[in-house]
């Protein structure tokens, strides 16, 4: 399949918009570019710290191979997926995914299917960390039920 | 020897990121219930194997899987990524 494929998985931030430009450049012959930014909510207030551990290894090699699922099922000229680790304060960027291709159909659902599959099967845990105290994110039924429409 | 690593509130429960053990156990279940029989914060780590995943070698597994010629094991609660 032609085009880059790429896999960040990093504590540092990163540059959404350098990041979006780069990726498309990249990506000749692409009629369309998708991109999604994961951020991390606030929780109305109560929410001081994300923090975020991950599987070093099994993570990377884990987003490798769904984004090699998505290339199998989907006409992409490129996907780019960039999550971070560590800890994150409100309104700090956690990751976010881009697809390119030659029409806009295959960039959304590639992009949605890759977001899908990292949410229930990329080796992240998040703990919100608030006013109220710590608590692990519990993963949520629908999230799981969202990989059954792939 | 096998390595065996803990994530998120297993490792919290359990109290250390990683061991490497000794074990006759054949299958992640024989290894969960070894775990568990060695002391009350295993247990309290494994009670509901149903809340937790396990990954052979960085790769999904059951709990009904072989540990033959595994060289790591992780357990931890369903990811939340994204």
């Amino acid at each position: 399949m032609a085009g880059p494929a790429q896999v960040r998985v990093q504590q540092a931030a990163f540059d959404l918009g350098a990041e979006s430009v780069a990726f498309a450049a990249a990506a000749p012959g692409a009629g369309a570019v998708v991109t999604f930014t994961g951020i991390v909510r606030d929780g109305g207030g109560t929410l001081s710290v994300m923090e975020i551990e991950h599987y070093p290894g099994m993570t990377e090699s884990a987003i490798a191979g769904i984004v090699a699922e998505a290339r199998a099922r989907w006409s992409l000229l490129g996907a780019l997926v960039i999550h971070r680790h560590g800890r994150l304060g409100p309104g700090e960027m956690i990751m976010m995914v881009a697809t390119a291709a030659p029409h806009r159909a295959d960039a959304f659902a590639a992009a949605e299917f890759l977001m899908d599959y990292l949410k229930s099967r990329a080796p992240f845990w998040k703990k919100e960390i608030g006013v109220d105290g710590a608590e692990w994110v519990a993963a949520r039924d629908e999230d799981e039920a969202a990989l059954r429409r792939w | 020897m096998i390595d065996v690593i803990y994530f998120a509130w297993v490792r919290e429960r359990i109290g250390l990121p990683r061991e490497r053990l000794e074990t006759e156990a054949a299958t992640v279940a024989d290894l969960v219930a070894e775990l568990s029989a060695r002391e009350e914060r295993y247990q309290r780590a494994f009670s509901d194997c149903a809340a937790l995943r396990v990954a052979l070698d960085q790769k999904l597994a059951d709990f009904d899987a072989s540990l033959a010629g595994v060289r790591e094991v992780a357990f931890f609660p369903p990811m939340t990524g994204g």
